[in-house]
């Protein structure tokens, strides 16, 4: 018989479910739910999730296994998994086993047979909250709550970067972007390679000036996971970077960044975006085009100089900004996708394109000195 | 972008009659896309042969037209309306090809007529194979590599390009006659050369097999500026090979990667962009399961089936939208109706899985080749929503009405390993019955999936089902058990049976459909049950309760056939009616193709199996003041001792009236205390009984066991020989049951509809069939007034309806069927419900029958309701309902006509004269109205009476005649010349050579016998069916056409009635 696990979320109310995975140790984390019906491969291995506890609204999870090639990093990044049923019997023909295996084998806990919708609504109702999973039924009393609510993970980025610079792609490229490593998810890296670029990537704790001195075409600020104003340092060396003139794309985490360092302003949604259907409008064109989105923190107030390009169709959120006094842009939602759908990934060839034109005009200015 | 100001009145094409692959589904969308267009101010003009339908409502459109579908009957139409568009994706094959056919004459421009919701050029690109393929190839989409060959050279050549196996396809071959999939190089030899010769153009398509790959739906929706989303993505259970309307599909689709999904679902997108679709559009892909690779296989630039499907699957609107867009909406301009928050640009996220199960008709079609391949041959479909896929399956199982609860069907476990292997391989119907047998045997899935293509993962869940079934045997079933078998879908019944153990009955919870996963709070109020912790219905019901009282209404559950959309008609209104009335009206149903599924007809709706533990949880939580079961069919009729059983009163005619009406004892004393007869019968079980019974009675006798309803297995017999032959098939069959054997009478069949409130009677008509008793009345032309009944007996007809009625204590609608035998009135039938005649009744005579019912139900008297009591005053206007067959589709079926109900759709025919009237009617139903050639008349000898007098009309028309020797003698006895042609038996040239030569126009062919496919009469019939040749089965039926023949009228000259103001003429005579 599978043992029972609680999860009690820090209103007081506690859901039952059966544990699979990795034993059930004491564990908190922030509960947040994700409606793509695809891609728990990446989502499990998204870095952004560092330190949640995902809930999957789509109740049937591991279908077609576990496949490797299609992790966004090496390892699972989210606390606890929380699903309606996870298959033990997957097909498919790259499967590389199954769920529950993958989860013993990172120490990671996963929860299966709860009403997953009854949790979804709740956060959807009262916000993401956070959650403690354990194995015996918690008491639930005003203390224990009330440290439960103020967890907060810490320095999440630091958890997921790299531990030090590495190169991928020819020597030969076109262009050399340095990929700014918050938690980068690996298929940011894969698009920027189809592009035939060759990529730096850096450690979080990278400075602007260090950046610089390879002396990239461009820099692509990558997703990562918790509140994007916990990181003053690397705010700062935005800031420095944007006011070199080095072309600049930001992603999701990468994106608030930069809104930030412009002077800009972020807040907490009240339980984010996750997904893979999330409709966004591009001002410019009046197109809409369906995004895969991971946060839970978003732009609340545009910097000054920049402009937003994309608003979520949804709920008019800031989904992407355009800076005018820099050559910069950034979006909230994941052009990369996976999971998800891949409509913007043409925004890859927009930063080639920024490149190239940077390029372009410091040789014209060489040319004509 | 703001609507089009340029339209005002829109047109609308509907599908025509319901045939097997294009059924209610386009009732549903054309419904749908009618109200959209009301919204916006449009005035909306709609054409459509079929009177069954809800889309041909006041309610619905302005102007209605149930005229044939015919190009030069449009073309009088718009030239009457001068509408400003013409809306051509919503009607199905049949309103496309039309539409297009319109607007490739140039018409439509010359009209000033805007094609709305497709362009030409996009039709041609999905429809035309060639322009189809450079398509794909210019946008770099795969399509499944083939070759049109004149020769066998031509075959072995690509077969070695491309690699074996290779599927042979021969050309214009009915059914795909002749082809077949050869694995080398002698059996493409044997298979090509096999099609060339039957192809009458001796061409073949030899395509690459991509036989065992997914097959993989995608429903895309694209508007104006080029945005694009993906609805809904499907699996099916079969792979590549069944046709997909006959295969069980899940939603969304459950073996893809993120990978594979995206990959297909970006593949959708460039087609739909790279195709100019304005509107919906499926995309069907097949993938190879061990690769990335995969080819698409048909693009529907149009809604569809499958999209009446998504959209119910999903709960997003396809046919709304697309209309919408059609109008020059964009997507994030139109407002996702279920969360009322977010707009129609995103793409849905379930939280459930959907599973669809069709219905095929092989019940009724006993001889009928059961094998499934790339010809539809369901008539309908369930759909069941479920938190896992084994419930989803299950719901969808029993709520398919096939007397099956669990995957256990009987007859399964007798077979030997070879018997069951043959019977997986032979991919019918049965095959997923015969796939868990065979995993109940220990068989692996490794194997079965070699053998059936299944994927793994569909054989693994139903592994699960048969480990969950060892348990229940073995275990006992603790609360936590049950839980869990309520989970995965099993029924108390299945569980009690199974188990052997009493269980207790753990209620469901509701959940709701609300597109996107609960992310966003909905106010939809679309349930399905699971067994969670958390219930939403009733969380809805307290937040929205408005103090109403609470009624059921019960759907009709899959079409299929003597149950089609008729009943959905009648169910919808009766929820309009209840609604009016101040009621909260809460629908059951489980047929994704109807509007009575769309979750705004009711106040809430329940897609759930119509079974009686399904539904009493529904009453649980609903706890209704009463149900309605009076216009769902025989399948809400069903419900009815369950419902009285737990104390929910049954609204309307009560039960004991129902069973008053059915139970034979019974009804035979009501009827002698009304003085009123019946034809004289008896009961049997044996064969010395039944011929006994048959000689006392005299032949012709029409026999049926006793439970059956609908005609089903009903056979008339003619001779001892008869007897013996049908009691053994029945015994065979059936085992020990009761036989029933009535006189059968030939005379004059009539039909009634009759709406009454306990005290008085209205009859809105009395139909008239054209066929003399012997044709189902289904089956039948029906006409209504009737033609040629005397005053006297029209007052008779009227009486006896109104005693009967009255007797069974009717409140609502009541269906009589009378047979007038040598000036008798004798009863056949007395249903106290609503029938298959109801809409078309409602139409023709003005008076919307269903809601008097519902009405009369609720308490109201027909003497306040404006439309008087007793019979109706004739209208004026002549209305034929000719029926509609999907012969074609069904091989091995014998065309001929019986007691058993055969048809799948109806038309009508509606003008001053019966004459007309029959014209339109014969024409809507798809009779070539052809005035010369050839007629070859085979008939038995209990025909052979009357055939000369309709040889002579035929012949009076200048026709020249052919017949068989029995027949050509009659004829010439009565100085009529038949070249005489030998029976396919007799010669090598022969009635089926003559058909063959294209000199024949009709053929007339009844024979005592008939059914069995090796049977002469019914080659001779098959091969009518496969030439496209009309085949009249009845001396009624072919009299009617030829006196339709001999009339002055023509497509040109028929006049136009539009019902709508019809309706208006009968207010008049009212008063």
């Amino acid at each position: 018989m599978e043992q029972t696990v609680y999860l009690l979320l820090e209103n007081g109310q506690c859901m039952e479910g059966k544990a699979f995975g990795a034993p059930v140790t004491e564990t908190v984390g922030e509960v947040v739910f994700t409606t793509a019906m695809t891609g728990y491969c990446e989502t499990l291995t998204d870095p952004s999730y560092c330190g949640q506890m995902v809930v999957q609204t789509f109740p049937l999870i591991g279908n077609y296994g576990m496949i490797p090639e299609d992790f966004e990093s090496g390892r699972p990044q989210l606390c606890a998994y929380i699903v309606r049923e996870w298959c033990q019997n997957p097909s498919n023909f790259r499967n590389g086993g199954d769920l529950d295996t993958f989860l013993r084998k990172w120490g990671i806990p996963g929860i299966y047979g709860l009403d997953t919708r009854k949790l979804t609504r709740l956060l959807r109702e009262k916000g993401v909250m956070n959650g403690k999973l354990t194995t015996q039924k918690p008491q639930g009393s005003p203390e224990e709550l009330k440290a439960l609510a103020s967890f907060r993970v810490t320095k999440p980025v630091d958890k997921v970067t790299c531990s030090a610079a590495q190169s991928y792609g020819e020597e030969s490229s076109a262009f050399h972007v340095v990929l700014w490593d918050f938690g980068a998810k690996r298929n940011i890296l894969r698009e920027l390679l189809d592009m035939g670029c060759r990529v730096t990537v850096v450690p979080a704790g990278t400075s602007a000036k260090e950046i610089l001195s390879m002396a990239p075409d461009g820099v692509m600020l990558s997703n990562g996971p918790g509140d994007p104003t916990d990181n003053p340092e690397i705010i700062r060396e935005v800031g420095a970077l944007m006011a070199s003139g080095v072309p600049i794309m930001g992603i999701c985490l990468g994106h608030q960044l930069m809104a930030l360092a412009k002077g800009g302003e972020t807040d907490k949604l009240k339980y984010g975006h996750r997904g893979a259907n999330q409709p966004v409008r591009e001002e410019k064109t009046g197109r809409i085009y369906i995004t895969s989105q991971n946060h839970g923190y978003a732009v609340s107030k545009a910097p000054q100089g920049a402009v937003v390009s994309f608003t979520n169709v949804n709920d008019n959120t800031c989904e992407g900004l355009e800076y005018t006094d820099c050559p910069a842009f950034s979006v909230q939602f994941h052009p990369e996708a996976c999971g998800g759908p891949k409509d913007t990934e043409m925004l890859f060839l927009r930063l080639c394109r920024m490149m190239e034109e940077t390029k372009n005009t410091r040789e014209e200015t060489v040319v004509c000195r | 972008m703001p609507l089009n100001p340029r339209l005002k009145k829109v047109m609308v094409i509907g599908s025509g009659p319901i045939v097997i692959g294009q059924a209610a589904e386009f009732d549903y969308a054309g419904t749908q896309a009618c109200r959209a267009l009301k919204e916006e101010g449009l005035t909306v003009v709609l054409v459509n042969s079929n009177p069954a339908t809800i889309m041909t409502d006041k309610a619905v459109a302005d102007s209605i037209y149930i005229e044939p579908l015919t190009l030069e009957t449009l073309r009088r139409i718009i030239r009457l309306e001068k509408p400003d568009g013409l809306l051509s994706t919503l009607g199905g094959q049949t309103g496309l090809t039309l539409s297009m056919e319109l607007a490739r004459e140039g018409f439509l421009a010359k009209e000033g007529v805007a094609l709305l919701g497709a362009r030409l050029e996009t039709i041609d690109r999905a429809e035309d194979r060639q322009i189809f393929k450079d398509t794909m190839e210019s946008i770099g989409q795969p399509t499944v590599p083939s070759k049109v060959v004149h020769t066998l050279e031509g075959a072995l050549e690509f077969a070695e390009k491309m690699g074996y196996p290779v599927v042979v396809r021969p050309a214009f071959t009915l059914g795909g006659t002749g082809g077949g999939i050869a694995a080398t190089p002698q059996e493409l030899e044997e298979i090509a050369g096999n099609g060339l010769r039957l192809s009458p153009i001796h061409q073949v398509l030899v395509e690459k097999s991509i036989a065992g790959w997914k097959e993989i739906e995608f429903e895309v929706i694209r508007d104006g500026a080029g945005n694009a989303v993906t609805v809904c993505s499907m699996e099916n259970l079969d792979p590549v090979g069944v046709h997909t309307g006959d295969s069980i599909v899940a939603a969304p689709a459950l073996t893809l990667a993120d990978r594979e999904y995206q990959m297909l679902r970006s593949a959708a997108l460039n087609i739909i962009h790279a195709m100019g679709v304005e509107g919906g559009c499926n995309c069907q892909f097949a993938l190879n399961p061990d690769s990335f690779q995969y080819a698409v296989i048909e693009v529907n630039p149009r809604v569809s089936r499958s999209s009446a499907l998504a959209s119910k699957a999903t709960g997003y609107p396809i046919a709304r939208v697309a209309a919408k867009i059609a109008l020059g909406y964009r997507l994030d301009e139109i407002p996702n109706e279920i969360t009322g928050k977010t707009m129609a640009c995103f793409e849905p996220a379930l939280d459930y899985v959907v599973v669809k199960v069709p219905k095929w008709p092989f019940d009724k079609f006993v001889y009928a080749s059961r094998r499934l391949g790339t010809q539809m041959k369901a008539t309908g479909e369930v759909m069941a929503i479920g938190r896992s896929f084994e419930q989803a399956l299950l719901k969808a199982i029993r709520g398919a009405e096939i007397s099956l609860d669990t995957l256990n069907l009987p007859g399964m476990e007798e077979l030997t390993r070879e018997e069951l292997m043959e019977k997986i391989s032979a991919q019918d119907d049965q095959r997923i019955f015969a796939v868990f047998e065979a995993l109940k045997r220990g068989i692996t899935v490794e194997e079965l999936h070699e053998l059936t293509g299944i994927d793994p993962w569909f054989l693994s869940k139903l592994v699960h089902m048969v480990s969950l079934e060892e348990r229940m045997k073995k275990e006992p079933i603790t609360r936590e058990f049950l839980l869990e078998l309520k989970q995965n879908g099993y029924p108390d019944a299945a569980i009690r049976r199974i188990s052997g153990q009493e269980v207790e009955h753990l209620p469901a919870v509701y959940k709701m459909v609300d597109t996107c996963g609960g992310e966003f709070a909905s106010e939809t109020p679309y349930f399905y049950s699971s067994w969670e912790e958390e219930d939403e219905a009733a969380e809805f019901i307290a937040e929205h309760s408005t103090g109403k009282p609470v009624v059921l209404v019960f759907g009709s559950g899959p079409i299929r056939i003597g149950q089609g959309i008729e009943f959905d008609y009648a169910s919808v209104h009766c929820v309009w009616a209840y609604k009016e009335a101040g009621y909260e009206v809460v629908l059951i149903n489980n047929n994704p193709e109807t509007v009575s599924t769309d979750f705004n007809t009711g106040d809430r709706l329940y897609f759930e199996p119509l079974t009686p533990e399904d539904v009493m949880d529904i009453v649980r939580e609903e706890k209704p003041v009463g149900a309605v079961v009076a216009f769902g069919g025989q399948t809400a009729i069903r419900l009815t001792a369950c419902l009285v059983e737990n104390g929910v009163p049954v609204l309307g005619t009560p039960a004991d009236s129902i069973d008053m009406a059915e139970d034979r004892g019974r009804f035979d004393a009501l009827l002698e205390e009304l003085s009123m007869k019946r034809p004289k019968g008896d009961t049997v079980t044996t064969e010395e009984e039944a011929l006994a019974a048959a000689n006392r009675l005299g032949y012709p006798v029409l026999m049926r066991p006793s439970y059956v309803l609908g005609g089903q297995n009903m056979i008339i017999a003619f001779s001892d020989a008869d007897i013996r032959e049908y009691m053994k098939i029945i015994l065979e069959h059936e085992g020990k049951n009761v036989v029933l054997i009535d006189q059968y009478l030939m005379g004059v069949e009539l039909e009634v509809d009759a709406v009454c409130d306990g005290e008085d009677v209205l009859l809105p008509g009395i139909m008239e069939h054209i066929e003399r008793a012997g044709v189902h009345s289904g089956d039948s032309i029906a006409v209504c007034p009737p033609w040629n009944l005397t005053q006297k007996q029209k007052a008779q007809v009227a009486e006896y309806s109104r005693k009967l009625a009255l007797a069974l204590h009717t409140k609502g609608l009541i269906n009589i069927q009378y047979i007038l035998h040598e000036g008798e009135l004798y009863i056949i039938e007395v249903n106290p419900r609503s029938s298959r005649t109801v809409p078309y009744i409602s139409k023709v005579t003005g008076i919307p029958v269903v809601d008097i019912a519902a009405r009369a139900m609720m308490g109201e008297k027909l003497r306040d309701m404006g439309y008087g009591t007793g019979l109706a005053p004739e209208s004026g206007w002549y209305a034929v309902k000719v029926p509609v067959f999907s012969f074609e589709k069904l091989t091995d079926v014998d065309v001929q006509l019986g007691p058993e109900m055969k048809s799948t759709g109806e038309v009508l025919g509606v003008a001053r004269t019966l004459e007309e009237a029959l014209y339109k009617g014969l024409t809507a139903a798809g009779f070539r109205m052809e005035k010369e050639g050839g007629v070859l008349l085979t008939v038995r000898d209990s025909d052979k009476g009357e055939i000369a007098a309709v040889a002579a009309k035929f012949t009076a028309l200048g026709f020249s005649l052919y017949a068989t020797a029995g027949t050509a003698k009659v004829l010439r006895e009565a100085g009529l010349n038949a070249m005489v042609t030998a029976k396919i038996h007799e010669s090598d040239v022969n009635t089926r050579t003559l058909l063959e030569s294209g000199k024949v126009r009709y053929i007339v062919s009844t024979s005592a016998k008939g059914r069995i496919p090796a049977r002469d009469s019914v080659k001779l019939r098959r091969k009518a069916v496969e030439l496209g040749i009309p085949c009249l089965t009845s001396l009624d039926t072919a009299n009617a056409l030829v006196d339709s023949l001999q009339s002055s009228f023509s497509e040109e000259n028929t006049q136009l009635v539009d019902i709508a103001r019809l309706e208006r003429n009968a207010d008049i005579h009212k008063g």
